[in-house]
């Protein structure tokens, strides 16, 4: 077992967010705690991008307070997380998870085993040395994951990871993703596939324009949603 | 024709004084790309990566230096160390360092310049995964000149290309002095001037095959890079 | 993780290798036995410098660094106080220069002769004339092209005297006819070659040039076609940089017997260029 989790809960307190005049979180409260993975639905531009970076402390509240662990500010030391559109360095794959264990402060002489530790762990060992921005794009997202998981996080965000990933290459980050929750790390996940919220989900947050429309627990919400688009969701239809 | 060939003998011959040019004009254009590297790689960077105000005006003079006229450095150079000018008390004037003053004055701008262009383009690609990676300031800086070091060689040798093929600033601060201050511009210019063409024809051949070879490696480094990053 | 180590380690041993392989080649001279003398492009192109240098620094031990210039440039940078040395052609600009100060004393040192060039077809009609001012004038009635070096030398200005002399006023008389182009000798015979123009030139460089083309020697031996050099050592009193120990000893060897021996040897295709005289006091 690890260490007491200092960030958890993650909480937000009628937080909104404003982009150019835009509440792009509009009142959201939300409590995320340690335990089973929490998957955000909802379609592209409810805020769910914005709520994992704000979640991660990369974006500040407007109005509101986001605390981790009860503090207001946090150091992300034991946070990751993982963009929608990850960029690699332009190194090799283990140069890029070397990098990201120096930036965690491994000590110089951990870092090799450790690497390897975490290539294996996504199932990347063997593909050290190739350059990384020569990997297909479920490799890549294996090493996003990767890099991630080298800050040791008690909290693991990610932004659609399989957004643009073929079947097979989606179940391999599923069962990473399974096997990381499973370990003890807070999973927070976006997605709009309704069979992968469904695949993943302890608890759901369904937003929709900024704001919360539901959350609950998983088999609560797929049993019987509560709101219009809740229901329109779970029936497979396409929120707008 | 026939200067061509006696030009080609003369290159092969290994003229001493030949090879003693070549040898000057290498060290002052190398010495003076290095000393442009040292000021331009981190004020490149720093323009890259800061913001404040009056930064877009800078970034434009900056460009517009890349094409300062070498006769015109040369003049300024040269009126700053002669000894009657204010540095004119170090002695420099027409010794081979007031020539690498001159060239990293030309050279230095270029080098900024397309330093900022190379760290500001892969900045804004990784600046997502900095602030993902809680990365301080000074590693990022760090990290992004060494993930785009063959681009800044590659800059590197344009810079020296540029040292190289000038006269104007040279021939000025230096005054191609026989044995001292004669470079392969300067010599090319002084002989031709003399009506001793094949001379300056071998020196032409020499600086002409440096020249592609800087562009050889700068493709090479270009290449490597690709291979490495991918 | 073994791309990062080695790959960062190798480049910035390069890095540093070039630097100490480089760093040590250009540096100054400043610590040896050298002057810098401030001369002009005809002397130079004239080759007499790369004969006379390494007999100096023989018979004196003083390395002489020559900055060639047109004579108003060289006499400038002296005023400025970046050379030490003064030797050109221009007699009444280096009174000029004496009579401000910045110079010691002018000695005379040897003498050369102007000749006009021009293409072998003459178009002025001048090849064999014994007085220099009708033939420029000839030149200028026919408008025939002529390059002038027009850059302060002790030639242009030499130039300039000789069409006084033939009663042109040049300045009025001068058309598309007349090229000044503010270079060298060197330059201006370059110039006068490719388009077949007349032009002024001091005998040494004329001999030495290799260009020619079709240019050939239409008119000397005209006493106005004369041209005295002086020496002068810049003011040690006005510029304190100035090396007067080793400058005097130059100056001393150029008008010494085995100097000017030296001087009057120098010879092209079997022909003496410079006549020493530094014994003729009114020179």
């Amino acid at each position: 077992m690890r260490a007491s989790v200092t960030d958890l809960p993650v909480k937000f307190a009628e937080v909104v967010i404003l982009a150019g005049g835009v509440a792009i979180l509009d009142r959201v409260s939300i409590d995320l705690a340690a335990g089973q993975p929490t998957v955000l639905i909802g379609p592209n531009g409810s805020g769910k991008t914005t709520l994992l970076r704000a979640a991660m402390g990369l974006v500040r509240a407007s109005r509101g307070r986001i605390t981790w662990g009860g503090r207001e500010t946090s150091p992300p030391t034991r946070r990751a997380i993982v963009l929608q559109r990850p960029v690699h360095l332009r190194r090799s794959v283990a140069g890029n998870v070397a990098y990201a264990l120096a930036a965690a402060g491994v000590p110089r002489a951990q870092r090799e085993r450790r690497g390897t530790e975490l290539l294996s762990l996504v199932g990347l060992q063997g593909l050290g040395g190739r350059p990384a921005r020569q990997l297909s794009g479920g490799e890549q997202q294996r090493l996003s994951l990767a890099r991630a998981l080298a800050r040791d996080p008690a909290v693991l965000f990610l932004d659609e990871p399989t957004a643009s990933l073929d079947p097979v290459a989606t179940k391999e980050i599923e069962d990473i993703v399974r096997s990381i929750s499973g370990r003890g790390v807070k999973v927070v996940m976006a997605t709009h596939d309704l069979g992968e919220a469904k695949r993943l989900a302890g608890e759901i947050v369904l937003l929709h324009r900024g704001r919360i429309l539901e959350s609950g627990r998983a088999q609560d919400f797929f049993a019987a949603p509560m709101t219009d688009e809740g229901r329109k969701f779970t029936a497979g239809e396409l929120l707008v | 024709m026939q200067e061509n060939a006696s030009a080609v003998q003369l290159v092969l011959s290994g003229d001493p004084t030949l090879f003693a040019i070549v040898w000057l004009s290498l060290s002052v254009s190398l010495s003076a790309a290095f000393c442009a590297a040292v000021i331009g790689v981190p004020l490149g960077a720093l323009l890259a990566l800061t913001r404040f105000r009056g930064r877009e005006p800078v970034i434009v003079v900056l460009n517009a230096l890349m094409g300062l006229p070498p006769v015109v450095v040369g003049l300024a150079v040269f009126l700053a160390l002669s000894r009657s000018g204010p540095l004119g008390s170090w002695g420099l004037l027409f010794t081979p360092p007031a020539m690498v003053v001159a060239q990293t004055v030309l050279v230095t701008p270029i080098i900024a310049a397309l330093t900022r262009q190379t760290i500001e383009d892969l900045w804004v690609e990784y600046r997502d995964e900095f602030a993902a990676m809680n990365i301080g300031p000074l590693r990022r800086v760090v990290t992004l000149v060494w993930d785009a070091r063959f681009s800044l060689v590659t800059t590197l040798l344009a810079g020296f290309g540029r040292a190289a093929a000038e006269v104007g600033a040279i021939i000025i601060v230096g005054g191609n002095i026989e044995g001292y201050t004669r470079t392969m511009t300067t010599a090319i210019a002084l002989e031709t001037s003399k009506g001793d063409l094949s001379l300056a024809i071998g020196l032409g051949m020499v600086l002409i095959s440096i020249i592609i070879l800087i562009s050889a490696l700068a493709w090479g480094a270009r290449r490597a890079g690709e291979r490495l990053a991918g | 993780m073994t791309d990062f180590k080695p790959n960062r380690r190798s480049f910035i041993a390069a890095a540093a290798f070039s630097l100490v392989a480089f760093a040590a080649a250009p540096g100054g001279a400043q610590t040896e036995r050298s002057i810098v003398v401030a001369s002009t492009t005809s002397t130079q192109d004239s080759g007499l410098f790369d004969y006379l240098l390494p007999i100096v620094k023989q018979q004196t031990g003083v390395t002489v660094k020559v900055v060639a210039q047109g004579t108003g440039q060289a006499l400038d940078t002296a005023r400025r106080g970046d050379a030490d040395v003064v030797f050109v052609h221009a007699k009444s600009e280096e009174l000029k220069f004496l009579a401000e100060g910045e110079g010691v004393k002018r000695y005379p040192v040897m003498y050369n002769d102007f000749v006009l060039i021009g293409p072998h077809s003459d178009p002025a009609g001048i090849r064999g004339m014994k007085d220099v001012g009708k033939a420029l004038q000839s030149i200028k009635d026919q408008r025939a092209s002529f390059i002038s070096r027009g850059d302060r030398s002790g030639t242009h200005l030499a130039e300039l005297n000789l069409w006084q002399d033939s009663g042109v006023d040049i300045d009025k008389a001068r058309g598309p006819w007349y090229k000044s182009i503010g270079q060298g000798m060197g330059a201006a015979l370059n110039t006068a070659a490719a388009s077949d123009a007349y032009t002024l030139s001091d005998r040494a460089t004329w001999i030495h040039f290799k260009n020619k083309g079709d240019l050939t020697i239409l008119v000397e031996g005209d006493r106005r076609l004369f041209n005295q050099y002086g020496v002068i050592l810049v003011n040690p009193s006005k510029h304190p940089n100035v090396k007067q120990a080793l400058g005097q000893q130059f100056i001393d060897f150029l008008i010494s017997p085995a100097g000017q021996k030296a001087i009057g040897a120098y010879k092209i295709d079997g022909q003496q260029l410079f006549h020493p005289n530094a014994k003729d006091a009114g020179a």
